[in-house]
């Protein structure tokens, strides 16, 4: 037997195994691309007397889109009703096998999800949790939402709390996923799904004949604006990638739309309340938005929502 | 051959580093960081990143009127004190835990929804000597409560 032969053999799979990996965590955040060159990973590591002339401070940018929870929140806060109709049907699962359709539909089953179980629809809810998963399991996010949680959920239906506490869970397990495995573009996407659902059943909570000023639900569909730029903001770090590119043209859409509308705010004066320790921030704000720019922009909402749902 | 395979093993390690501090900081913000949020719900995003003592970061998002949020900074043992500043749109400062002893949470409530920014820095360590920089997971996680 030839000894020599077997490791070197060996050794040149273990190279190119090795140089694959390396360019991957080379390559593991495109968006902080700047940053992980001179990023340290673990508690604590020793290093170089040159190095530590080297390194600079760094600065991390983040982008935070409201999670399909805080959006059902601030939904039923601004005085929202349930309407099962709005929601996008649990038998359209089926029709979606593209990652893109998958991950813009796991943010829109999982408002819905969320919406549902803030208004104690205890079947709904585990139902859309049934429908997050698919979508979950599609896109290969592994343990995100296993049968433990859906166990859990259908022990706890009653118990708004641990329904909440798990959705929430869900949430995190499947961004952290993305994240971890090099899967930023769609960690994004499944949050422009979201929150274009959370759009399309506000404004189609709004009575048709409603003023439109002094209307919480309205306001609420306004402060979009205020999201906006950072919806942009966080597609524009995957601005790469092809889905990316199709979903940030319909936000520029909506966007030229959200545009008309004219919000000006007071300056913030933070009083904090000594027995809770509670701070408000007190400002006031006006906003202008006239009939037809509503109109406009419940159709685009619907023209785009349509697309990604059916 | 001994020298390659040391070679090997160092190379494998330096790899795999930023997979294990990733999945750590998960692992940190899921076990002990969301725990702190209580009574608070977590609204379930995650922002963490791995930060060096003097490094800094900033977080962008809008707030909504009628929402109780609490902020929450959470950084490994291992690392200083971290400074937070809550900014509004036009970098005024609305909230420093500087001057709350480096509180770790912010609760607040908005009349009207804002952007603002959550600005942070892991602080130096003055005055020492060590050659040893130290670096560690920082978590910025938002909890959100009904009315």
């Amino acid at each position: 037997m030839n000894i020599r032969k077997i490791p070197q053999k060996a050794l040149n799979f273990y190279a190119v195994f090795l140089i694959i990996l390396i360019a991957a965590s080379c390559s593991s955040d495109k968006s902080k691309k700047s940053d992980s060159d001179e990023m340290v990973t673990l508690d604590s590591l020793e290093i170089n007397e040159q190095l530590i002339k080297d390194v600079k401070a760094v600065k991390e940018i983040f982008y935070s889109l409201p999670s399909p929870l805080e959006t059902a929140m601030i939904l039923k806060q601004a005085g929202a009703k349930y309407n099962e109709e709005l929601l996008n049907p649990t038998g359209n699962v089926s029709k979606y096998v593209t990652n893109k359709s998958m991950a813009l539909n796991l943010g829109i089953y999982t408002t819905d999800l969320s919406y549902a179980s803030l208004f104690d629809q205890t079947q709904a809810t585990i139902n859309y949790m049934n429908a997050s998963k698919k979508m979950a399991e599609g896109l290969g996010i592994l343990n995100a939402i296993d049968e433990d949680i859906i166990e859990r959920l259908e022990a706890n239906v009653n118990n708004r709390d641990i329904i909440m506490d798990i959705i929430s869970e869900t949430i995190m397990n499947s961004s952290s996923f993305f994240e971890e495995n090099d899967r930023q573009a769609l960690s994004t996407i499944v949050l422009v799904g979201g929150w274009i659902e959370g759009l399309h059943i506000a404004i189609n909570l709004v009575d048709p004949d409603a003023d439109l000023d002094n209307n919480e639900l309205v306001n609420r569909i306004i402060d979009q604006k205020l999201t906006l730029n950072t919806v942009l903001n966080l597609l524009d770090q995957n601005a790469d990638n092809e889905d990316v590119i199709n979903v940030v043209s319909d936000v520029k859409e909506l966007k030229a739309i959200f545009d008309k509308i004219e919000i000006s705010t007071s300056k913030i004066e933070p009083v904090t309340d000594a027995q809770t320790n509670i701070t408000t921030l007190k400002s006031k704000t006006n906003v202008s938005m006239s009939p037809r720019t509503f109109s406009d922009l419940k159709d685009k909402i619907k023209v785009i929502r349509n697309n990604y749902t059916l | 051959m001994k020298k390659i395979y040391q070679v090997l093993i160092i190379l494998t390690l330096i790899a795999l580093i930023p997979f294990s501090g990733y999945t750590q900081c998960k692992s940190f913000a899921k076990k002990v960081c969301k725990l702190e949020l209580t009574p608070y719900i977590h609204d379930g995003n995650f922002n963490a990143a791995i930060l060096t003592e003097g490094e800094d970061a900033e977080l962008y998002k809008t707030f909504y009127a009628g929402q109780n949020y609490r902020i929450y900074i959470c950084g490994s043992d291992a690392l200083p004190q971290i400074e937070f500043q809550v900014l509004d749109i036009n970098r005024n400062v609305l909230y420093d835990n500087r001057k709350s002893n480096y509180s770790k949470l912010w609760d607040f409530k908005l009349e009207a929804s804002q952007q603002l920014i959550i600005s942070l820095r892991v602080k130096g360590l003055e005055g020492s000597e060590s050659e040893e920089l130290i670096s560690g997971c920082v978590a910025i996680l938002f909890g959100i409560k009904e009315n």
